[in-house]
């Protein structure tokens, strides 16, 4: 039997979320800028998905045809934009701490003091 | 045609965003030293701009006195298609404390703070722009839009100065915000797949019409969004993070952080107060069994902080938590008079917690290599005046009479008779008030009667427009009590005019046909033919 579409996209963003907070719980700035990045793209997905699936259904109004919600679709656009600057801040804020620090240890810890490993 | 007065609503959102950008093209002093000039006419244009801001402020809040909705529909879409802006009583009152916080900060900074880095006043202004808008938009995507705009300004904010521990502590405070948002958005797009909407008035509409399977989704949702919104509020146990930031930033950013917190509390108020409040049907009061006891548990770790804090910011930052909790259990009492406690009670803890944030700063200057450590140091330059400030706003914390945290804390313990819980928010709030008086007790000696004479107390006294600054917040603290009477009156209308689902929606949705309008979602794709 073939899974449906839905089964497939939610099993999708649910291990890309997962892959993001595994990866967001590491203890170096640039895996964690990864995790927050790919979390980003699950919620994404996941906004998108909120205004159900449809396929072969385009946002307009008075087509006579099945539309899509366009609202899920403006929403996700916001989104991207706002998680691509902070994507951007964050990484240049993790090279200042790196700078400052001498570490990429995100609690800034020496290299020489036994702290949690990668 | 629509007068200028119509566009009032806007204005605390559009003043701040154009203030920016002309300071951002304006340009900064490039870090140095070496063109101040650029720097001074930043700061004047930046503190005009927040003089007009409170004069708007003030002006809002006057027409929102009587009662009226203040509904602003963006390029005159209808709700709940379009963006609607709403200022009520509540907006008003939290855009007028915006700005009275905002204003002597921006004087307190102009006076050295603000050189210490690029584009302070820029940023604040952005800041600015984000708390406004968070406080009078009526649609839930766009407070998170606003939520972000706020974010990213205290981000950088944040770090105005730079230094190790302030870039140590900002990749947390950044990374955490950045997940909360993450959630937030989750939140969000749940409760839209749900009810349709992202309108405030028409969600409270529409969350009682979902029940069954739905309504624990959405009540899922809901619990999402009082995560985000706990954490921005500093909500135990999500207020870990508060101290240690607000103690890393410089103490003019501190300060403008203290309305920071509010916006989580103003946002948990409207969501999960109004919207899954009285009549949210099967998830009507979703939050009530645990709003209270987490609002306690915040109160009761701020006060242990501000016992334990071995240094006079983070005290400050504790006593900051320490007040949310407060503000929050009247929050959680769910009723007219708590919530107009709530309200006056945040409004004076914003105030005074912004004032000793500079006070302290201050303090700590005059007291050589010590600092802010709570300990003994040579004698502070100007004890009397320094003295009698921390007294007056410590006070006030701690809730003496006639002071204004006194007012509140009368209020909230009236309102809570009654109440299932009474024994416990009367028990809390006592004990943590006294314990509060013992933190304080322990820094002003360590600061003004230990003295220790063998080391030189070489300070000089803080400049004249520093102090100007600090007691501006305070004595608008003051003011509190003097005008207690109005002010109270006005917090027990706003209560009321919260709890008024029903004018709220038909002011917001009016073309719609007010509470009884109905569009067409959840949405089936079926071209909007069933209405």
């Amino acid at each position: 039997m073939m899974p449906s579409m839905e089964f497939l996209v939610a099993t999708g963003i649910g291990w890309i979320a997962a892959c993001g907070i595994w990866l967001m719980l590491r203890g170096r700035t640039f895996p964690v800028v990864l995790g927050l990045t790919v979390l980003g793209y699950a919620v994404n997905v996941f906004i998108f998905a909120m205004g159900r699936l449809w396929s072969n259904a385009p946002p307009i109004v008075g087509s006579g045809q099945p539309i899509a919600d366009p609202l899920p679709q403006a929403l996700v656009l916001t989104a991207i934009v706002i998680g691509f600057a902070t994507t951007g801040f964050v990484i240049e804020l993790a090279l200042r701490s790196r700078y400052e620090s001498d570490t990429d240890h995100v609690d800034g810890k020496p290299e020489d003091q036994p702290g949690p490993t990668t | 045609m629509m007068g200028l007065l119509d566009q009032l609503p806007v204005m605390p959102v559009l003043l701040p965003s154009l203030t920016a950008i002309v300071l951002l093209l304006i340009g900064d002093h490039g870090g140095g030293e070496h063109n101040l000039r650029k720097l001074v006419l930043s700061s004047h244009i930046s503190i005009v701009s927040a003089l007009i801001g409170l004069v708007i402020a003030i002006q809002l809040m006057v027409q929102a006195s009587d009662g009226d909705l203040m509904v602003y529909r963006m390029g005159e879409w209808p709700a709940p298609f379009g963006i609607v802006l709403v200022v009520d009583r509540l907006s008003a009152m939290m855009l007028v404390l915006t700005s009275l916080v905002a204003l002597p900060v921006l004087l307190y900074a102009s006076g050295g703070w603000s050189g210490h880095g690029r584009y302070f006043h820029a940023l604040f202004q952005f800041q600015l722009m984000g708390l406004n808008g968070a406080f009078v938009t009526g649609d839930l995507f766009n407070l998170f839009v606003f939520f972000e705009v706020l974010l990213i300004a205290s981000y950088v904010l944040m770090m105005h100065g730079l230094g190790r521990e302030r870039l140590r502590v900002g990749v947390h405070y950044v990374v955490l915000n950045l997940s909360a948002s993450a959630l937030f958005l989750i939140g969000v797009a749940l409760l839209y797949a749900l009810t349709g909407t992202l309108n405030m008035a028409d969600l409270a509409l529409r969350v009682p019409l979902v029940t069954g399977p739905d309504a624990v989704v959405l009540q899922v949702a809901a619990l999402l969004l009082l995560v985000v919104f706990g954490f921005k509020a500093a909500l135990a146990p999500l207020s870990v993070w508060l101290p240690a930031t607000y103690a890393a930033s410089s103490a003019p950013v501190a300060a403008l952080f203290a309305i920071m917190t509010k916006v989580g509390v103003y946002a948990i108020w409207r969501v999960h107060g109004v919207i899954f409040g009285s009549s949210a049907g099967a998830s009507a009061y979703l939050v009530e069994p645990l709003l209270l006891p987490l609002a306690v548990a915040t109160a009761a770790i701020g006060v242990m902080g501000v016992l334990a804090a071995q240094t006079l910011p983070r005290l400050v930052a504790w006593l900051t938590v320490a007040s949310v909790g407060t503000i929050l259990m009247a929050v959680g009492l769910f009723g007219e008079a708590a919530w107009s406690a709530a309200l006056y009670y945040m409004a004076h803890s914003t105030l005074t917690v912004a004032g000793l944030f500079l006070l302290v700063e201050l303090v700590a200057a005059q007291r050589g290599e010590v600092g802010g450590r709570i300990e003994s140091a040579a004698a502070v330059a100007q004890p009397t005046m320094l003295g009698l400030m921390l007294l007056l706003a410590a006070a006030s914390s701690v809730g003496l009479p006639p002071l204004p945290g006194f007012i509140g804390k009368l209020m909230l313990l009236q309102a809570s008779i009654g109440h299932g819980h009474a024994t416990l928010v009367w028990s809390v709030v006592l004990l943590a008030g006294f314990a509060t008086l013992l933190g304080l007790a322990r820094a002003g000696s360590a600061l003004f009667w230990h003295v220790r004479t063998d080391l030189p107390s070489g300070a000089s006294g803080a400049s004249a427009p520093l102090i100007a600054a600090t007691s501006m917040l305070l004595a608008a603290s003051v003011a509190m009590s003097v005008f207690a009477a109005p002010l109270q009156r006005y917090t027990q209308a706003a209560a009321l005019q919260l709890a008024d689902r029903k004018a709220y929606a038909d002011a917001v949705l009016g073309e719609q046909g007010g509470a009884d309008a109905r569009t067409t979602r959840p949405y089936t794709g079926d071209g909007g033919a069933k209405r």
